[in-house]
């Protein structure tokens, strides 16, 4: 076996002890790694109805198949765990030069367990693992403490990922940062603090070594190349803060809450505005060719000095949403999420809730410690996401995240909660995004535009954005099972389209890597048996029908202006493309997974648990 | 006469994106592995936005060359790549010190140094300056980047001229 090492290791925090797993090559071929293998491990090493934020949540970390060599965005990793802020599988990914150190030190994945008695970080040197008292960087930033560790571990080596004041306070939505990219969004860092690991510094001495290295040079160095055509001329000029003119232009720029979908000031808190004004470079992931991350820099002004790599999904959260209209605040409150160590979007759209609920006069001033918490007030925006952080005050509550502050508050906040199982919605106001709207409210992980990819559906015109039809089912299970393969492989979505032919193409280059023999067809059934592995874990945790939906405002209030007016989305037309979902799942009129399906998809030793016997919807008895 | 200069690989930090493709690269070029503790080029980030490449200069009167106790290393006249002899050098890490760049490695299975030969076994020259998806690194001298950059602020004044 190549690239892979075979070994899983297992981190015992409550006694500070390890173990090793080993792995089949047939077990790897079937999950690859990233989200797939992370989520192997977390359907195996967590008990059904566990705690998220208690000892027996496994928090899992997977490299990509591809980690430390050549292939271009090929060196990410997958983290799963149940997720504070859903209650269901939370997995995420991360750019990472993190990945390609734990593949170096012998490790395919690391499942980290139980809780420390008191704060510790972890060093990996190879198969050595030692338990370091992490009390003297409590309280650092989740950016600056990688910095300090390497310092005072004395090797520039070392890659680390860290948790910010965010995760050590139990932020649901905290995430966990390694060399500026995160594992953003479902609260992994919440997860890691809770177990009270601050951080984990890796180093290793091994080579990767691959099964046929001047075959895979070459696939590299074409698609190195290829990656400079116009597959990813959007990502390589203004990078996903593009997006900001596009979504507006047909409305669906989510804008003060997710109550308007165009936005007066776009313009000036849009990627040109951003290129012409503050860009300083571009900047990539390990072993990235593309280098979409456009950082930054405010020069002048009260926000002097605040830089960051600035993407859409956290710039829609903190800028339009929350009726904030230029760009250096943004930076300022975009950078300060990374470095208090918490998810931009979820912070975002739950204080864009609070603005809203100030403005209705269901939070007052005092409520809200003082703060005019009004949409477009950037001082009270940045002062309330310190708060957040810290969970002082009126960031008490939203630390909870947007669905608990709602269901806590009351008083018809849940109307605009803009959440899909508790994770917040993503940039784009689903309202005229019909077949996407029906992707997120299935979606495992909550409100989630990575894992669908339905927008795609919806804005190149495959179906009509304004209506629901029948039909619609296949193409968005084939989206999402796309969209699965890439995060289990891992490559970065962005590559996507610069391949000839994806699966005999990828498949290639994976036995090339690691000399297992995978064809086309064993590929693509990887995304269909992870995105039911996935469903099968919240079928565990309790997850009914009902747990399928959308938020209210979604669901009745029509888009008041622009090129989207009038538009919502239907009850009807939602269960009439949830069901044509379903039914092209080969899942039950319920959502549920029949248990020939699962045997059928290579996960025979979960069918007993999670199975129905039944027929699928649609098939006649 | 004074020594000619050499043409070297050197990295546009303003291209540069911290990929670190390069390391991967030359470690899989020379060695069959991916290692960056093997590559002869290695890519420094110290803030976000801050980074380059860095592999030999190939100095004039090059120090290593100059600290080596066993007279391992030997300048090829031609292209002036540092020569390593391995039957001689026992990895004592002299040249390693005096670099003043970091550009040497010292191969932890061998124990021998190992410096930038700019691929010679290769027809197509130095590998990374091939795999570089930005064309950050180029082989050039700086006297000719000098000269690149002089014409690019005379290009600048140019289209200044014909900006209304």
């Amino acid at each position: 076996m190549y690239a892979y090492t075979g070994k899983i290791l297992h981190v015992d925090l409550t006694n500070q002890t390890t173990r090793v797993q080993e792995l089949e090559p047939e077990f790897l071929k079937r999950y690859l790694g990233g989200v797939g293998l992370a989520t192997r491990l977390l359907y195996d090493n967590t008990p059904a109805g566990c705690d998220p934020l208690g000892p027996d949540n496994a928090l899992c970390f997977a490299c990509s198949s591809f980690a430390g060599t050549t292939i271009p965005v090929g060196t990410k990793h997958g983290v799963a765990s149940k997720s504070p802020l859903t209650g269901f599988v939370g997995d995420s990914l991360s750019g990472s030069h993190f990945s390609e150190m734990l593949r170096r030190a012998g490790w395919d994945g690391m499942v980290l367990k139980g809780q420390a008695p008191r704060w510790l970080y972890l060093v990996i040197d190879d198969d050595l693992v030692r338990f370091v008292d992490a009390q003297p960087y409590m309280g650092k930033g989740a950016v600056e403490v990688q910095s300090i560790l390497r310092e005072e571990l004395g090797d520039d080596n070392y890659r680390v990922s860290a948790i910010g004041p965010a995760g050590e306070h139990l932020v649901r939505f905290a995430s966990i940062d390694n060399d500026g990219r995160q594992v953003g969004r479902t609260g992994n860092g919440a997860v890691m603090g809770s177990k009270r690991l601050k951080a984990i510094a890796i180093r290793g001495s091994r080579p990767v070594t691959v099964a046929d290295p001047k075959g895979l040079m070459a696939a590299s160095l074409k698609l190195i190349k290829t990656s400079q055509g116009p597959g990813t001329v959007k990502y390589r000029t203004l990078g996903t803060p593009s997006n900001v003119l596009n979504m507006n232009a047909i409305g669906v720029l989510p804008t003060r809450n997710f109550s308007e979908t165009t936005f007066e000031h776009a313009e000036t808190i849009s990627g040109e505005y951003l290129r012409d004004h503050y860009r300083v470079k571009s900047v990539s992931c390990s072993s990235c060719s593309i280098a979409c991350e456009q950082w930054g820099v405010v020069r002048d002004g009260k926000y002097k000095g605040a830089k960051i790599g600035l993407d859409y999904e956290p710039l829609f959260a903190l800028g339009s949403n929350c009726g904030i209209g230029t760009l250096p605040p943004i930076i300022k409150l975009v950078e300060m999420s990374d470095e208090l160590g918490m998810d931009a979007m979820s912070a975002g759209v739950v204080i864009s809730w609070a603005m809203e609920c100030y403005e209705r006069g269901l939070l007052t001033q005092e409520d809200c410690d003082g703060l005019e918490l009004a949409f477009g007030n950037e001082d009270a925006a940045i002062e309330v996401l310190r708060k957040i952080a810290y969970r002082e005050g009126i960031g008490d509550l939203l630390a909870e995240g947007t669905m608990r502050a709602s269901e806590r508050l009351a008083k018809g906040s849940e109307h605009f909660a803009m959440h899909v199982k508790g994770l917040e919605m993503p940039g784009y106001d689903v309202r005229s995004l019909k077949t996407f709207a029906a992707g997120l409210a299935v979606g495992t992980r909550g409100a989630c535009h990575n894992r669908s990819l339905a927008y795609e559906l919806d804005i190149k015109g495959v179906f009509d954005r304004f209506t629901a039809d029948d039909g619609r089912g296949k193409a968005m299970v084939d989206n999402e099972n796309f969209a699965c393969i890439l995060d289990c492989l891992v490559l970065c979505k962005f590559l996507r389209n610069c391949f000839d032919d994806f699966g005999p193409d990828v498949a290639a280059i994976y036995t090339m890597t690691t000399g297992i023999f995978l064809t086309a067809d064993e590929l693509m059934a990887v995304g269909e048996r992870v995105c039911n592995l996935k469903k099968a874990f919240n079928i565990r945790e309790g997850w009914t029908r009902a747990d399928d939906t959308l938020p209210p405002r979604v669901l009745e209030d029509p888009i008041p202006t622009g090129p989207s007016k009038g538009s919502y989305v239907t009850r009807e037309e939602l269960d009439l493309l949830i069901a044509n979902y379903y039914q092209a799942r080969g899942w039950t009129a319920d959502g549920l997974i029949p248990r020939e399906k699962l045997v059928e998809l290579g996960l025979e030793d979960i069918a007993d648990e999670v199975g129905v016997d039944t027929v699928p919807a649609g098939q006649a008895i | 006469m004074t020594q000619p200069a050499y043409q070297h690989v050197i990295c546009d930090p303003d291209l540069c994106t911290g990929c670190r493709l390069c390391e991967y690269v030359c470690s899989a070029n020379k060695h069959g592995v991916f290692d960056p503790n093997l590559a002869r080029i290695r890519v420094v980030r110290i803030e976000p936005v801050t980074m380059t490449a860095i592999s030999c200069r190939m100095c004039a009167d090059a120090p290593c060359v100059i600290a080596c106790p066993r007279d391992a290393l030997s300048r090829a006249p031609e292209t002036g790549v540092i020569l390593v002899d391995d039957t001689k050098c026992d990895g004592c890490g002299w040249c390693v010190e005096a670099c003043d760049f970091g550009a040497i490695v010292l191969n932890p299975a061998s124990k021998t140094a190992e410096i930038c030969d700019l691929c010679a076994d290769q027809e197509d020259g130095p590998q990374c300056v091939i795999y570089c998806p930005k064309e950050a690194l180029s082989l050039s001298t700086p006297e000719v980047l000098r000269q690149k950059a002089r014409r690019d602020v005379v290009k600048r004044l140019f289209e200044e001229l014909l900006t209304p």
